[in-house]
């Protein structure tokens, strides 16, 4: 009785301390897949393949766009909305900004005739919120971070990135990674674009440009073909 | 008292570290043009989240005037130029 009694324990002991064992073992295995993964995002936003493909599908869309026609959206505002949906589909649903603007422009093709109404309701509420209950973003033992500044920045910068305004601020900062990384491939992508169809409309007008306008006609001739990319 | 109290009860439930949000702080500071080559040890969390703020805002910025040009292109490119676009697009469909 007494060898059982004193047995039982022990084995109590180990069998929580393998549970202790396998939780530990769970929780940094789960970080490092999240950090490699999200090292892994990061070099692919920097990726030449990245850039062809994101180019080639904002052409695309940009033609649609134009060619559906709709002075609806003012010709920039839907370039904009274009490029920038174009690059939440090319981070393929990994973040939350990505789904975040794919889904705020279904939210908006649904409700258009009440969306002006529906966004002034929604900015008195979120404000009410924001007065009465205290920042939810909790950060414990680094000073700084209890600081009213640093929550003010914080939550400035949840609103910048879409999908991020209530998400607490290890999200916001992962997702502010690779949203800075996305945007940076939007710019080098539209700048090259933008000066091959200046390069082009510009040549179009001199007839003994014909070098340069079939360089850039080449240029985008492989934009049009590297449509499918190398899967990796 | 009570605000100790309820910072440890959020530290228990939610499991946000210390250290993991120092990381965070640090790739980011990586990424700001401005703040690459200064040494972490004198940028505080605050100047990078103020750093990202307004690097984001600027590329946006930045896409909304590429924007601007590239409508302004698409819509001006009603040559021959514009049609032999189109029709290398529509090759490829």
């Amino acid at each position: 009785m007494a060898s059982t009694a004193v047995s039982n324990p022990a084995v109590n002991n180990s069998d929580r301390s393998l549970l202790r064992r396998k939780k530990k073992k769970k929780i940094p295995n789960q970080n490092q897949n999240l950090r490699n993964q999200a090292q892994a995002a990061q070099t692919e936003w920097k990726s030449d393949t990245q850039q062809q493909a994101y180019s080639s599908k904002l052409l695309q869309a940009l033609r649609r766009v134009r060619i559906t026609g709709g002075a609806a959206p003012k010709g920039g505002r839907a370039v904009r909305e274009a490029a920038d949906r174009v690059l939440a589909v090319a981070a393929k649903g990994r973040t939350r900004w990505s789904r975040a603007i794919l889904t705020n422009r279904i939210k908006l093709k649904f409700m258009k005739n009440s969306a002006s109404h529906k966004r002034q309701r929604v900015t008195v509420t979120t404000g009410n919120s924001r007065r009465q209950k205290k920042p939810r973003v909790s950060i414990l033992r680094l000073k700084t971070k209890n600081l009213p500044a640093f929550q003010r920045k914080a939550s400035v910068l949840g609103r910048l990135v879409p999908g991020c305004r209530k998400q607490p601020l290890p999200v916001i900062l992962e997702e502010a990674t690779d949203y800075i990384a996305a945007l940076e491939m939007q710019v080098r992508a539209m700048t090259a674009l933008t000066q091959l169809l200046s390069g082009a409309s510009s040549s179009s007008s001199s007839s003994s440009a014909s070098s340069s306008s079939s360089s850039s006609v080449n240029a985008l001739n492989q934009l049009g073909s590297s449509r499918h990319p190398p899967a990796s | 008292m009570s605000s100790r109290r309820s910072r440890s009860r959020h530290s228990a439930a939610s499991r946000i570290t210390d250290d993991q949000i120092i990381d965070l702080v640090s790739k980011l500071q990586q990424l700001l043009p401005e703040l690459r080559n200064r040494c972490s040890d004198k940028v505080s969390a605050a100047r990078v989240l103020q750093e990202t703020c307004n690097y984001i805002r600027s590329l946006h910025r930045e896409v909304d005037d590429l924007s601007e040009r590239l409508s302004e292109l698409l819509a001006n490119s009603d040559t021959s130029q514009a049609a032999l676009i189109r029709s290398l697009l529509s090759q490829q469909s």
